[in-house]
């Protein structure tokens, strides 16, 4: 099944809990998008399925394309498919953007063979300018003095150089002026295909305008409270997340 | 990483033997006899002898410095130490008797099979006597000379007994002592006025059964405008019996001459690797010194250039790795002595493990003069939560008509920095080698290409193994 697929995960970080019996189910094709509240779990979420080493997952499952990630090291899940497009990305002084996209996709590649220069530089351009990216952002060092605009390009264009099968865009908005939205929303859009399943994280209903989502889930305390179509964001918007609560502890 | 008890030291005390097929040995330990017999050997002028007798003196005299230095000093035993070989003598052992990790880095480098049995002690010959004699033709066409000490002081005495001594004295450190007393080996080099050399000049070549960079004495002059970079070192692994290695190395940059000196230095783990190094600018000259440690097991070395000509410059590139066990106590010192001369000085070191690096930088601008500049820059990147740096800058600028800076940084790889990287699909091990070749990136592009490729995969290689 072509799915990214959460099973009652219940994951916690210094003893403290934070997701609570979370369930899931990405199709590719699809895009969803998570809001809620602050401390609801988001981030959370998005860094227990990378596999970030602070988070304990205390039980449920998570398969990608039917394979169990749980416990796998951060890069084979990436190398699985999975991208993450983090909220605060960070800064790596002295690797340049290219060499860096570089070595991420030579990881992919099988023993003896390597990227060829020319086609990489080609299509990293490209996609480059489809962002609004100078070019000479090729030498620079990955994040190193960017501003929150440029982070968040930068994380879309590895994303795009990538080629994920499914992808988590952690508020991915946030920071990011008018213009610099959409550039990045349209950037994600181009990535969307049958093939791919994309999970879109956001605290506000803004980001959704531009990248419309298939379902909307409201996550509180740890768990999915509720799921509809991309209505309820504008819900959301005029009501605030209050009443959804009440509406789930009742 | 090398345990001490794979090193065998011979014990046999012997006597002194000449033999017809020119094998020599002054046996182990250190004492006027010793040196006069290496002097003997080479067939020395007296006021060579003599220059090392006093030498032997003043080393005996002179404490150990572990009053600022590490106390791991007190660990080195002068008496067990072999201080002369000659062809046919260097201990050898069978390729069996190699380390693992040492024949892991030659496979992981790349080192062709022939010289492997000779970076690790198994042949006592390297056969680079072709290439060397073709690049002597070459350059004796631009009355170049590039000669080892021995035969620089006894055929070339009126260009190099002038300077020998000069830029680093005797008795400039109890280590410059032992050096002037027993060296050997080495590389003495002439270049005349205008001539600028289009390709560097390699120790390597020079690499001979004698030479084995134990107490090298290198004097390089460079006369008026001319233009030199001198190449030693290698990448691979240097493996070695003999746990002292003490070279002085004096540079000699004349009115609008540039030098630039190029050493990486990987010696094992087990030796203690102290050098002098330092150069004299004089009008307009320039003296860089870049520098890469990586092996030994205590490194001490502040390769120095003393401005002494008006708008001379003076620079040094360093980068040190210090892991598991290893101590690398590196830095410059720069003595401004005219006006409007100008020194730079850039430091990267990493520390993994438990490993300590130290930077100590001497700056000196007395106040009768103007116009002088020096900028220093050291940085250090901990690898590991036990892992060690320490800075000693010791700055003294007098006057107001003079500038200095001085920064200083030392940051870590963050866990998060790692996850980053590795939710992109690197392997942890992977993004750390990423982080430090980042870290040391622009500096290792001064090295020439040949190094600096090599240098990056030391680096990756030294990086395994050090993640977690």
């Amino acid at each position: 099944m072509n799915t990214l697929k959460i099973e009652n995960l219940s994951a916690s970080i210094e003893d403290k809990k934070i997701l609570r019996n979370l369930s899931l189910t990405i199709p590719n094709g699809e895009v969803h998008a998570i809001m809620g509240p602050n401390g609801s779990g988001k981030s959370t979420l998005a860094k227990v399925l990378s596999g970030h080493p602070d988070y304990e997952v205390t039980s449920g499952s998570v398969s990608l394309d039917d394979q169990e990630i749980l416990g796998l090291e951060p890069d084979q899940i990436s190398r699985l498919g999975l991208f993450l497009a983090f909220q605060y990305p960070m800064e790596v002084p002295g690797v340049s953007i290219a060499n860096f996209i570089r070595a991420a996709r030579n990881a992919r590649l099988t023993e003896g063979e390597k990227v060829k220069a020319g086609d990489f530089y080609k299509e990293l351009y490209e996609k480059m300018d489809d962002l609004g990216m100078d070019r000479k952002f090729t030498s620079r060092s990955l994040n190193d003095g960017f501003s929150g605009g440029e982070k968040k390009r930068c994380e879309i264009l590895q994303m795009s150089m990538l080629d994920p099968k499914y992808c988590i865009l952690d508020e991915t908005d946030s920071g990011l002026d008018i213009d610099a939205l959409r550039v990045v929303s349209e950037g994600v859009n181009r990535m969307r295909n049958p093939d791919r399943g994309i999970l879109v994280i956001t605290h506000y209903q803004r980001l959704l305008e531009y990248i419309v989502p298939d379902y909307v889930h409201v996550m509180s305390e740890g768990k999915i409270i509720r799921t509809a179509g991309k209505e309820l964001a504008l819900e959301l918007e005029e009501r605030g997340y209050d009443w959804i609560k009440q509406e789930a502890a009742a | 990483m090398i345990s001490p008890s794979q090193i065998e030291v011979d014990r046999e005390k012997g006597n002194f033997h000449y033999e017809t097929d020119y094998s020599f040995d002054a046996g182990i330990g250190l004492s006027e006899d010793v040196v006069k017999y290496i002097s003997d050997v080479k067939g020395e002028d007296p006021w060579l002898l003599d220059f090392r007798l006093k030498a032997l003196s003043t080393f005996g005299k002179k404490p150990m410095p572990t009053h600022w230095a590490t106390d791991d000093l007190k660990n080195i035993n002068f008496d067990v130490i072999r201080y002369y070989l000659a062809k046919g003598q260097r201990p050898s052992r069978t390729w069996d008797e190699v380390p693992d990790d040492i024949k892991n880095t030659f496979e992981r480098l790349g080192i062709p099979e022939q010289e492997r049995k000779f970076l690790a002690g198994v042949e006592a010959q390297f056969d680079s006597e072709a290439a060397y004699s073709r690049m002597k033709e070459d350059l004796e066409k631009e009355g170049v000379i590039f000669v080892g000490s021995t035969e620089g002081l006894k055929e070339h005495p009126e260009i190099f007994k002038k300077w020998f001594g000069k830029v680093i004295p005797t008795s400039d450190n109890k280590f410059s002592a032992l050096n002037s007393a027993v060296f050997s080996g080495g590389s003495f080099i002439y270049i005349p006025p205008g001539v600028k050399l289009a390709q560097p000049l390699q120790a390597y070549f020079r690499i001979n059964a004698e030479n084995f960079g134990q107490f090298e004495r290198t004097l390089i002059i460079a006369d008026e405008g001319s233009e030199i970079m001198y190449m030693e070192g290698c990448t691979a692994p240097k493996f070695e019996t003999s746990t002292l290695h003490s070279a002085v190395v004096e540079l000699v940059a004349l009115k609008g001459a540039k030098i630039q000196y190029v050493t990486v230095q990987n010696w094992s783990n087990n030796v203690f690797n102290l050098v002098t190094k330092r150069a004299l600018a004089e009008e307009e000259a320039e003296v860089r010194w870049i520098d890469c440690n990586i092996g030994s097991r205590l490194t001490m070395k502040y390769p120095g250039v003393v401005l002494r000509g008006r708008k001379a410059r003076g620079e040094v590139v360093s980068i040190a790795l210090a892991n598991d066990g290893q101590h690398q106590d590196t830095g410059a010192k720069m003595v401004h002595a005219a006006d409007e001369t100008s020194s730079n000085v850039i430091s990267k070191s990493i520390s993994i493990g438990e490993g300590r690096s130290s930077y100590r930088g001497l700056v000196q601008m007395p106040g009768h003069l103007k116009g002088c500049k020096n900028n220093t820059e050291c940085d250090a990147l901990l690898i590991n939560s036990n892992s060690q740096t320490d800075t000693y800058p010791a700055i003294t600028v007098q006057g107001d008509a003079n500038s200095v800076q001085h920064e200083a940084s030392v940051s870590k790889v963050s866990a998060e920095q790692i996850f980053y990287m590795q939710q992109r699909g690197l392997g942890e091990a992977e993004a750390m080698s990423l982080c430090v070749n980042g870290f040391v990136n622009d500096l290792i592009r001064e090295f020439p290409m040949e190094y600096s490729v090599e240098l990056k995969r030391l680096i990756d290689l030294e990086m395994e193994g050090s993640v977690g």
